[in-house]
């Protein structure tokens, strides 16, 4: 299986070509042509704990952010967690230096909420600019029980209720559970759980019936338990193209999607509110799971700088090959590309979002606290 | 295996791994000396290394610092009544009773010897369990973990003393406090009074502190002796000490193996191993008992078991990468950045690597531990330092601990908060570990309880292991009543059990502390059930539980006390309050001055006003207060509160 893993590697024909698209708008020369005002120290706040998957991503791509930039600056990575990663972010977004040597990382925990109006979010997506994100996917994936493929389980499911383990009501796995119910699947959540690996250690021990990874917890953890028949892969959440249309995950291109699923059922379509709403979190939360972001008055020479060096490196196979651990085969996304990308997943209208918090209400007796 | 397992061994053995290891034990013993950083700040010390290392030895490094953490921080539990992590939380109810015996440097290689046969014990343990702990894991439903839960709560009944009743009320107050935040089924915010601080739930280093060190600080200060009041002498001690482990040897094997099995199960944090095992010992020692008032076993047990139990925790981090504690969640994030990826595969493919880890953790044990032997005599010299001119640099010291909890001045409030009832509490003879223990299984509990009805319906507390949990709550609850009953049958035991010092006096004492902390838990349980009244069944559920464990063990200590007619105990407060209050205008100074200037210049004052200490002294002691700060800011690239003083000065 780990062979397997290493030589998985599938280039993400629509992201492939937004790149080539947005490396071909950079200026001849750009490589040599680093301002010298790059500060010596760049800190990179990350609003989560030592050790979690933000924090690894942060150290991950400060090593190779300082590598690609000229100058080499030193990056020390902050740690200010809390909140869910609401402590850190508004801290960041208090107090944060525009000058270039101030940098933040956040995740779909942060995004989420300010999306959802959370009463504790005091920052504003519009104030910041990205310089690189890093998408993921993810597959859904069932006890062996409930058949042997997709159209079999996803018949059980409709016929008898079982339970999801998840970590918060509005947290990472909010739009599986949308897609489990757009899908009319009896899928009842259990909320607590302190991790993703906690949630897959309750499916493991047979609690849950459905269980949710994203790509590299995937090949690392439930791969050999498909390979041992105690888990049957079942539909992925697929991966956005540069026209914001999901398509097939290159990771698992036997799998459906949950949009092709949800599309081939009778009197559904891309309109439906619900799908929608759905391919907003999913943008805001996979397609551009981690973000790293400056305060949009950052000198425009400074972001040019950051954003030329960040396209360099899915050019680099050994970054490649290194991030495929991290996220998944998946390229990142950079600089006007990821800056446009954010702006239409971080808008969420009025009316979706009472669309999200009546369905969490009604559907699961979920109060979501907003502004 | 074999084959692995001897690979392993030479990789362990080789120079460079050796030498690599040796700098991970030295941040280790650093990080865990220092109250406040755990594994998870000397992670972060080790983190930026790793890129271009080659596995073997990186993981050498990190499980060098990973072993020897909970060895150091027994330093300050022991020494000044710190506890540096949860891990030691336990180690404090013996150890530092012992030092202000004067028997620190017994404590100290007692406590250092214990962790090193815990330590190795747990590596052996880990070394064949790593093939076979598969289901062993999986078999601990949510349901098992609940009352594993439990288990820990019916620790209380041992722990708090001659009044169960005040412990009851100490336990719901610990519930509450620990509920505070959101609630697990629903996502809702509970008893948050609006402040942002508070959403996230109180830090359990905070309230360690405050309900451990706090009220002994300013005990100390009220006494202003050095903290070993008895100057015995430090060169038997040691000795003393050692022997005193291989007097015990039964009791370390048993806690060893509790720990590295508890350590096991994901979820179960490593805080209420030392509890268990504390409680363990307390109620299966043998003669003469003097647990909380400096009884070497109550030393051993926890230590034995903590450095097991952070192997314990590498069965499921390797095995699922569901890391089984908070230092193991960092150690997860190393393996990551490694590109090693826990899970099934770690056996499959990486056995040796696997066991390069767990033979690094044995290695990194006893070097550890060594490492502390040497250094505790020296060390425990510190207890013979008058203690007012300690105090700056221990204030100094909580200060410094309890900001690097989430880093906001909200812990510096919290901590003067929870510090005030951990006066009271000791001032009136309160169970602080009851109040603890509560704290520190509330999220499990509820969690837990939660989730296995979702899961499992009722037939969850019908599965096997959970009968035989509850049964061993059973027999822990019902022995002891159980061999009173017998004794007070034949007259001959009684007789002999009079003669112990441990029986504690019939009547119970009450005083004004008492009665204040009786009207303020139950104006707090109505004020609490006033909040929560918004809340869903679910949401609301457990805090209403915890809020009547609390108001019913207040009232009926109140009752218990007028209807056996209590002794009316003095019970003066002005001092103590009096030096919380000056506490507080160090934290506002401290958040208007600046921290480092402000904790330079106050302990100067104090040094120079109330110890009445030299000028050299005072400079002296002021200084290496600022250069520890600055030294910690720059290490770790922290942010202290800064105020206008310390940007006036470029801090």
């Amino acid at each position: 299986m780990h062979a397997k893993r290493t030589h998985t590697f599938f280039p993400c024909v629509g992201r492939h070509c937004a790149l080539a698209l947005a490396a071909a708008l950079l200026p001849l020369g750009a490589q040599a042509a680093e301002p010298e005002a790059v500060p010596d120290t760049l800190e990179w706040t990350v609003p989560f704990g030592v050790g979690g998957g933000t924090d690894v991503w942060a150290r991950f791509m400060s090593h190779w952010m300082g590598e690609a930039l000229l100058s080499h600056p030193t990056i020390v990575i902050d740690n200010v967690p809390g909140g869910g990663s609401i402590t850190g972010t508004n801290l960041f977004y208090a107090r944060a230096d525009a000058d270039g040597s101030q940098m933040l990382v956040t995740s779909a925990s942060t995004q989420f909420p300010a999306m959802l109006d959370d009463p504790r979010v005091r920052y504003d997506y519009a104030k910041w600019t990205p310089i690189i994100a890093a998408p993921t996917g993810g597959v859904v994936y069932a006890q062996p029980g409930y058949g042997k493929d997709t159209d079999t389980i996803l018949a059980a499911l409709r016929e008898s209720p079982t339970k999801f383990a998840m970590q918060t009501p509005t947290g990472l796995e909010m739009p599986v559970l949308l897609a489990f119910d757009l899908l009319g699947l009896k899928v009842e959540p259990v909320f607590g759980m302190r991790s993703r690996g906690e949630g897959r250690l309750a499916f493991e021990r047979g609690e849950a019936g459905v269980d949710f990874q994203t790509t590299s917890a995937y090949f690392s953890n439930v791969a050999p338990l498909v390979e041992a028949g105690k888990a049957v892969p079942l539909f992925s959440l697929g991966v956005m193209n540069a026209d914001n249309v999901i398509e097939r995950d290159p990771a698992f291109p036997d799998l459906p999607t949950f949009s092709e699923l949800y599309l081939a059922q009778p009197g559904h379509s891309r309109d439906d509110i619900a799908y929608q709403v759905f391919h907003k979190f999913f943008a805001s939360g996979y397609a551009l799971q981690k973000l790293l972001l400056v305060p949009k008055d950052t000198p425009p020479a400074l972001i040019k700088a950051y954003r030329q060096a960040a396209a360099t490196l899915p050019e680099r196979e050994d970054f490649l090959t290194a991030a495929r651990n991290q996220v998944g085969p998946y390229t990142p996304v950079v600089g006007e590309v990821a800056a446009k990308q954010l702006d239409s997943a971080m808008q969420l209208s009025d009316a979706r979002r009472q669309w999200v918090i009546d369905w969490l209400k009604s559907r699961y007796g979920v109060r979501v606290s907003t502004r | 295996m074999i084959d692995a397992l001897m690979t392993s061994l030479g990789e362990v053995f080789s120079g460079a791994h050796l030498l690599y290891m040796g700098f991970g034990v030295l941040v280790g013993l650093l990080v865990g000396i220092i109250p406040g950083l755990g594994g998870i700040a000397g992670m972060a010390l080790l983190l930026p290394f790793l890129y271009g290392m080659s596995p073997g030895l990186a993981l050498g490094m990190l499980m060098g610092m990973v072993a020897v953490i909970p060895t150091g921080d027994t330093f300050t539990s022991v020494l000044l009544g710190i506890p540096g992590s949860s891990a030691s939380q336990a180690t404090v109810m013996d150890g530092f009773p012992l030092a202000k015996k004067g028997q620190a440097a017994r404590a100290l290689a007692s406590a250092f010897l214990s962790s090193l046969c815990g330590g190795v014990i747990g590596a052996v343990v880990l070394t064949g369990f790593i093939l076979v702990a598969r289901p062993l894991v999986l078999a601990f439903s949510s349901a098992e973990l609940f009352v594993l839960t439990l288990l820990g709560l019916a620790m209380v009944a041992v722990l708090s003393g001659e009044s169960q009743f005040k412990g009851m009320a100490a336990c719901g107050l610990g519930l509450l406090l620990g509920a505070i935040g959101t609630a697990p089924a629903t996502g809702e915010f509970r008893l948050n009074l609006d402040v942002g601080y508070l959403y996230d739930g109180i830090p359990l280093i905070v309230v360690g502190l405050a309900i451990f060190a706090l009220p002994e600080i300013i005990d100390l200060l009220i006494q202003r002796g050095s903290i070993a009041r008895e100057r015995t002498s430090l060169g038997h001690g040691w000795r003393q000490g050692i022997r005193d482990v291989v007097d015990n040897r039964g009791l370390v094997a048993k806690c060893a193996g509790m720990g590295s099995l508890i350590g096991t199960i994901p979820g179960l944090a490593g805080s209420v191993v030392d509890w268990l095992t504390y409680a363990f010992a307390s109620r299966t020692a043998k003669g003469e008992k003097h647990f909380g008032q400096g009884d070497i076993r109550g030393v051993i047990a926890p230590e034995s078991a903590n450095n097991a139990c952070a192997c314990g925790a590498m069965v499921p981090t390797l095995l699922f990468g569901v890391p089984g504690s908070g230092t193991a969640a960092i150690f997860l994030g190393g393996l990551l950045l490694l590109g090693l990826e826990p899970g099934v595969s770690m056996i499959s493919t990486h056995l040796d690597l696997t066991y390069t880890i767990i033979w690094s953790l044995a290695l990194a044990n006893i070097l550890g531990a060594a490492l502390c032997l040497v250094l505790a005599r020296p060390v425990a010299q510190l207890t013979r330092i008058p203690f007012v001119l300690l105090a700056p640099v221990i204030t100094t010291l909580i200060l410094f601990a309890a900001y690097q909890a989430t880093r906001s001045l909200g812990d510096w409030y919290t901590l003067l908060a929870v510090g005030a009832v951990g006066v009271l509490f000791k001032r009136a003879g309160w169970s602080r570990p009851a109040f603890l223990i509560g704290f520190v299984l509330a999220p499990g509990a509820e969690t837990y309880f939660y989730q296995s009805v979702q899961f499992q319906g009722m037939s969850a507390f019908l599965r096997p292991g959970v009968l035989i949990i509850l049964g061993m709550i059973a027999l822990a609850l019902l022995l002891p009543l159980l061999k009173r009953l017998l004794s007070r049958r034949q007259p001959l035991a009684v007789g002999a059990e009079v003669t112990s010092p441990q029986q504690p006096p019939a009547v119970p004492t009450f005083g004004r502390v008492d009665a204040l902390l009786v009207v303020g838990l139950l104006l707090l349980a109505a004020a609490s059930w006033y909040d929560i009244s918004g809340l869903s069944f679910l949401g609301g559920i457990f805090p209403r539980l915890a809020i009547t464990i609390m108001a019913v063990g207040a009232a009926l200590s109140a009752l218990e006390a007028w209807r056996r007619g209590a002794r009316w105990e003095a019970q003066p407060l002005g001092a103590p309050l009096l030096w919380l209050v000056g506490l507080l205008g160090l934290v506002v100074l401290a958040s208007m001055l600046g921290f480092v200037s402000a904790a330079t210049l106050m302990a100067f004052a104090f040094l120079r006003g109330v110890a009445r200490a030299r000028w050299s002294t005072a400079l002296a002691i002021a200084a290496g207060i600022a250069a520890f700060l600055l030294g910690m800011q720059a290490l770790l690239s922290l942010h202290y509160p800064s105020g206008w003083l310390d940007a006036l000065i470029g801090i």
